[in-house]
């Protein structure tokens, strides 16, 4: 055992001593192309990293957003309508600013950790937890005005005047006027909602 | 004897025969003069009124029918959109008609402090409407106009 350890730290010993050695044999330059060209690979392959799970199917390849989140949302209107623009998950879900969207990955990255050790893994535990994530949903939304809504719909492209008389009342007291944000009247757009006494403007 | 039976024979098969040609006539009408091998054309879906104009109740415990559209509005255990807007509590901000006193009462015409459990489903009660032909006439006369003409002079 003892044996094992020494070992083990004699190679992290070694390791270290070649790598912070000074290159005898390389020229500056070589080095500083070379450490462009892996920056450049890192950079390149960590974008696409992010591309790839940016997308729909990747959100749904894991069980819990297929059989409860998606389900849902092919019955509603973001999912089907007479334009045929569809919002997938991503348009909702990440922020298209780069900053933001690398912030809301590494907090997605708990939520993956969520589904390798099972805290939402059967329809029971996710709709006990369904409450807290759409808590989160709605914090983030109303702390960056609806942001991802406002992707597609713009207030200032809203024709109020083909609008119900409901909806157009409505987003000109409390939109136009920035008292409220979308995810304040809009709810559960796009999902079933979870028990919402408690949450101001229900029951 | 034998004769008198032969014929109520034929007479009953008479009416039978045109019960049953009355009915298919009707069949046929309802299924747009074709008959039972063929599947007819369906009519386009009508589109549900989202006016936003109250309309008229036929008589006073009428559930008033909806003027606006509810796709997609959610009245679950979890939670119920329509009170969203039509409780006591939320008609300041949607300006929204309130449900009326009837539905806070219980069976014994108790009010209750909140919406009676047996008025939380909307939909069992209030429907949208769409702008369609009624397909089968209907004479119902309103009330109103019953006790005018009772009233008038005959
Ligand atoms: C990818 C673009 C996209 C995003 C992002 C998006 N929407 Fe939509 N939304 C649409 C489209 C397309 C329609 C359907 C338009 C039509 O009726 O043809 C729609 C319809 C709607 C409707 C009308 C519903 C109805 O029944 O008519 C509401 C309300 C709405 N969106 C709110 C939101 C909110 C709130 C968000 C943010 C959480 C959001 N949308 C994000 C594209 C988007
Ligand atoms: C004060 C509450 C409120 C806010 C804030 C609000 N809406 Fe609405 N919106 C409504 C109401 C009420 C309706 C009509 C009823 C319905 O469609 O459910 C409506 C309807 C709509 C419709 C459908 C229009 C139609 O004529 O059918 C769209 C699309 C929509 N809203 C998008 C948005 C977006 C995007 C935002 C944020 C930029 C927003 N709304 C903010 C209350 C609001
Ligand atoms: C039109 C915007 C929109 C789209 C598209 C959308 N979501 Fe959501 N999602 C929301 C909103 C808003 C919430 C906050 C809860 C609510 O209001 O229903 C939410 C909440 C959630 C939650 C938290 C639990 C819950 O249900 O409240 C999960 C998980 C989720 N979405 C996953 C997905 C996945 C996976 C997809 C793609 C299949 C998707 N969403 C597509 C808007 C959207
Ligand atoms: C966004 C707010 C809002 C929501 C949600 C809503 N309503 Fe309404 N409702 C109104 C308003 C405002 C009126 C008044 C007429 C109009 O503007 O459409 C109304 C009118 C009505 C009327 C007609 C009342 C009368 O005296 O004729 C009925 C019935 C009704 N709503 C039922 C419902 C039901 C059932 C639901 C849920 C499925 C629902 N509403 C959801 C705002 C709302
Ligand atoms: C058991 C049937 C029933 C159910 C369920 C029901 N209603 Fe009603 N509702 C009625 C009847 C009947 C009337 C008209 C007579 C009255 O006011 O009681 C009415 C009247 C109304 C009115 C008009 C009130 C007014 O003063 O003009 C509104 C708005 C309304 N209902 C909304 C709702 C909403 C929202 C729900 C769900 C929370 C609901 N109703 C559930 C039967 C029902």
């Amino acid at each position: 055992m003892m044996g094992l350890i020494r070992k083990a730290w004699g190679l992290v010993v070694w390791i270290w001593s070649t790598a912070s050695r000074p290159a005898r044999h390389l020229s500056i330059g070589f080095l500083a192309l070379g450490g462009f060209f892996a920056g450049v690979m890192f950079w390149g392959g960590f974008n696409t990293a992010l591309e790839a799970t940016n997308t729909e199917a990747f959100c749904i390849s894991c069980h819990e957003m297929e059989n409860n989140v998606f389900q849902e949302l092919k019955t509603t209107v973001h999912y089907s309508n007479r334009s045929g623009v569809r919002a997938s998950c991503p348009d909702c879900h990440v922020p298209h600013d780069w900053t933001d969207k690398i912030a809301r990955k590494m907090q997605a990255s708990k939520e993956v950790w969520g589904t390798l050790f099972g805290t939402i893994d059967t329809r029971e535990k996710f709709l006990a937890n369904r409450r807290k994530l759409a808590g989160h949903e709605w914090e983030r939304l109303k702390a960056n005005n609806s942001l991802e809504c406002r992707n597609c719909h713009s207030p200032e492209g809203m024709d109020i005047t083909v609008q119900s008389v409901r909806a157009s009342t409505a987003h000109q007291t409390y939109l136009f006027t920035g008292e409220k944000t979308c995810i304040d009247c809009h709810k559960g757009i796009a999902h079933e909602l979870p028990d919402m006494t408690g949450v101001p403007g229900w029951q | 004897m034998r004769i008198s039976s032969f014929c109520a024979v034929i007479a009953a098969v008479g009416v039978l025969l045109a019960g049953g040609a009355s009915l298919s006539e009707e069949l046929i009408t309802l299924r747009n003069g074709l008959s039972i091998d063929q599947e007819a054309a369906a009519p386009p879906l009508p589109k549900v009124e989202n006016h936003d104009k109250r309309r008229v109740r036929n008589f006073a415990e009428q559930p008033p029918t909806i003027p606006h559209t509810i796709r997609g509005y959610e009245v679950t255990r979890n939670a119920n959109k329509c009170l969203s807007c039509h409780s006591r509590i939320q008609t300041g901000e949607s300006q929204a008609p309130m449900v009326s006193v009837t539905h806070f009462m219980d069976r014994d015409n108790q009010v209750l402090a909140t919406v009676s459990p047996r008025r939380y489903f909307c939909n069992q009660c209030h429907v949208v409407q769409e702008d369609v032909k009624p397909l089968v006439n209907n004479d119902f006369v309103d009330v109103e106009l019953m006790l005018r003409n009772s009233e008038a002079p005959q």
